[in-house]
């Protein structure tokens, strides 16, 4: 298992592995959203929790179909599917690998960013925890999403449909943790509710995700 | 004599063959009587008016859509631990009706929504909600359509269905939480007394009735149609294989 997250980490981290470029979207899509809504520093300041969300969960889907597809492509998924690590146990791994690659980066700009869009400084230690309690669910279900359209050509866009509408509960619960704790309020409720979803596709979601990637190794 | 008989597909049809014209014919006749009970029958509502009488579209339109998609989800389990065709084919059969009615349920509400809230659209829970079920029925036929081998197919959305399920259900609650509704309560409900006042209560029934007889039909003929359809490619490839 280590070998496997080593290896994924490696692969990512080394050239042509599109690290950084997950960073670089969400770093462009936060500067465009002054762009979009005017420069007022305190529309920017109230909307700042939800669009750094949103910006973070685009750009972990710009990402996922990376988990899989090259992997696919190379045969590795079919020498894991045939190894004596549990496929489920496999996904896991290459879901943690995507998390410490792509959400870990995202979670330490998160605040820099926060500054550019005038984030009230209440609202910092909300946005960088419902981050990192959200984004595992993020990278989970997107494993789900990427094992479910891998031996589809040309399948992204498909991917970004049917992840989309599953990610609506943790963007949820995640941007109301960040909104409310922005606004001085109490952020416990969503952040546990976050939590809970995290801990729920964790323990699930594998299973699924290695019973579609079964289907489509088949 | 069980119900797992039907699962051969020609047992199937000839049952679905001798059981559709009458479904045809009680579903038109539902509709009709009570769509036109329900819209010259019945007094205009005190406050609402004549736009009251949207109900009789819209409340059937919204229990066959959240209905429908839970028929997939059976069929999708059938499918999963049977392995029986019909089943298969009767949940992608579905999708499209079930996608029509969450669409009819949604531009009626918003039509509904114009006069009563003064608005055509607000993020109410329930209106969200269904919006994220449409955009469920979207994803789960859009995964039917890209997918060529017919039974990869059916596993894959099998799997996305049950597990779309599970995150709609947590989305419905997940929109209350986040947001206080403009939406009447449920409407109709089992345990309750009393639900709509009576004049209106009666056909509405009917058309309900109407809806789900125009729900089993369309979806009986659909998956004839897909069991067709599979069938001749089945002997189009058996002829190109032969050549």
């Amino acid at each position: 298992m280590r070998a496997l997250l080593v290896r994924d980490l490696r692969l990512a981290l080394r050239a042509g592995g599109g690290f950084g470029l997950g960073l670089a979207f969400f770093l462009i899509v936060v500067v465009l959203v002054p762009f979009s809504v005017g420069p007022q520093s305190e529309l920017l300041g109230r909307i700042a929790a939800g669009v750094l969300w949103l910006a973070a969960l685009l750009a972990c889907l710009l990402s996922l179909d990376r988990i899989l597809a090259l992997d696919f492509e190379d045969g590795t998924l079919d020498v894991l599917a045939t190894a004596p690590l549990p496929l489920e146990a496999a996904l896991s791994v290459k879901a943690l690998a995507h998390w410490l690659t792509t959400a870990v980066p995202l979670v330490v700009a998160a605040p820099v960013l926060a500054v550019l869009l005038n984030l009230p400084a209440a609202g910092y230690g909300g946005l960088v925890l419902s981050l990192l309690l959200g984004t595992p669910a993020l990278s989970v279900i997107g494993t789900f999403g990427a094992a479910l359209t891998v031996g589809i050509k040309r399948g992204g866009l498909l991917l970004s449909l049917l992840v989309l509408p599953l990610y609506v509960p943790t963007l949820i619960f995640g941007a109301e943790a960040a909104r409310r704790s922005a606004d001085g309020l109490d952020a416990t409720t969503p952040l546990l509710m976050l939590a809970g979803i995290s801990a729920g596709v964790l323990a699930l979601m594998p299973f699924a995700s290695a019973a579609v990637l079964r289907v489509n190794l088949r | 004599m069980s119900l797992w008989e039907y699962a051969n597909p020609v047992k199937f049809l000839r049952l679905s063959e001798r059981v559709l014209p009458w479904l045809w014919a009680l579903a038109v006749l539902c509709l009709a009587s009570g769509l036109a009970w329900g819209f010259f029958g019945t007094p205009d509502d005190f406050r609402q008016g004549s736009t009251v009488k949207i109900i009789y579209i819209h409340v059937p339109a919204a229990l066959m859509a959240i209905n429908g998609w839970f028929m997939m989800l059976v069929a999708s389990l059938i499918w999963l631990i049977r392995r029986h065709h019909v089943s298969a084919l009767a949940a992608r059969a579905a999708a499209p009706v079930g996608v029509t009615m969450t669409l009819i349920a949604l531009i009626t509400g918003a039509v509904w929504g114009q006069p009563m809230w003064g608005t055509w659209w607000a993020w109410d829970p329930r209106l969200t909600s269904f919006l994220i079920l449409f955009l469920f029925y979207l994803g789960y036929m859009a995964m039917w359509s890209a997918i060529e081998d017919p039974d990869t197919a059916a596993d894959l959305t099998s799997v996305l269905c049950l597990v779309g399920s599970v995150f709609a259900i947590l989305s419905r609650y997940a929109v209350n939480f986040w947001n206080q509704g403009l939406h009447q309560g449920a409407s109709l409900s089992l345990d309750k007394e009393k639900n709509v006042a009576d004049v209106f209560y009666h056909p509405l029934l009917l058309s309900i009735a109407g809806f789900v007889l125009l729900f089993l039909a369309l979806v009986l003929y659909r998956t004839g149609t897909e069991i067709r359809v599979r069938r001749t490619r089945a002997l189009r490839a058996r002829q190109g294989a032969g050549v």
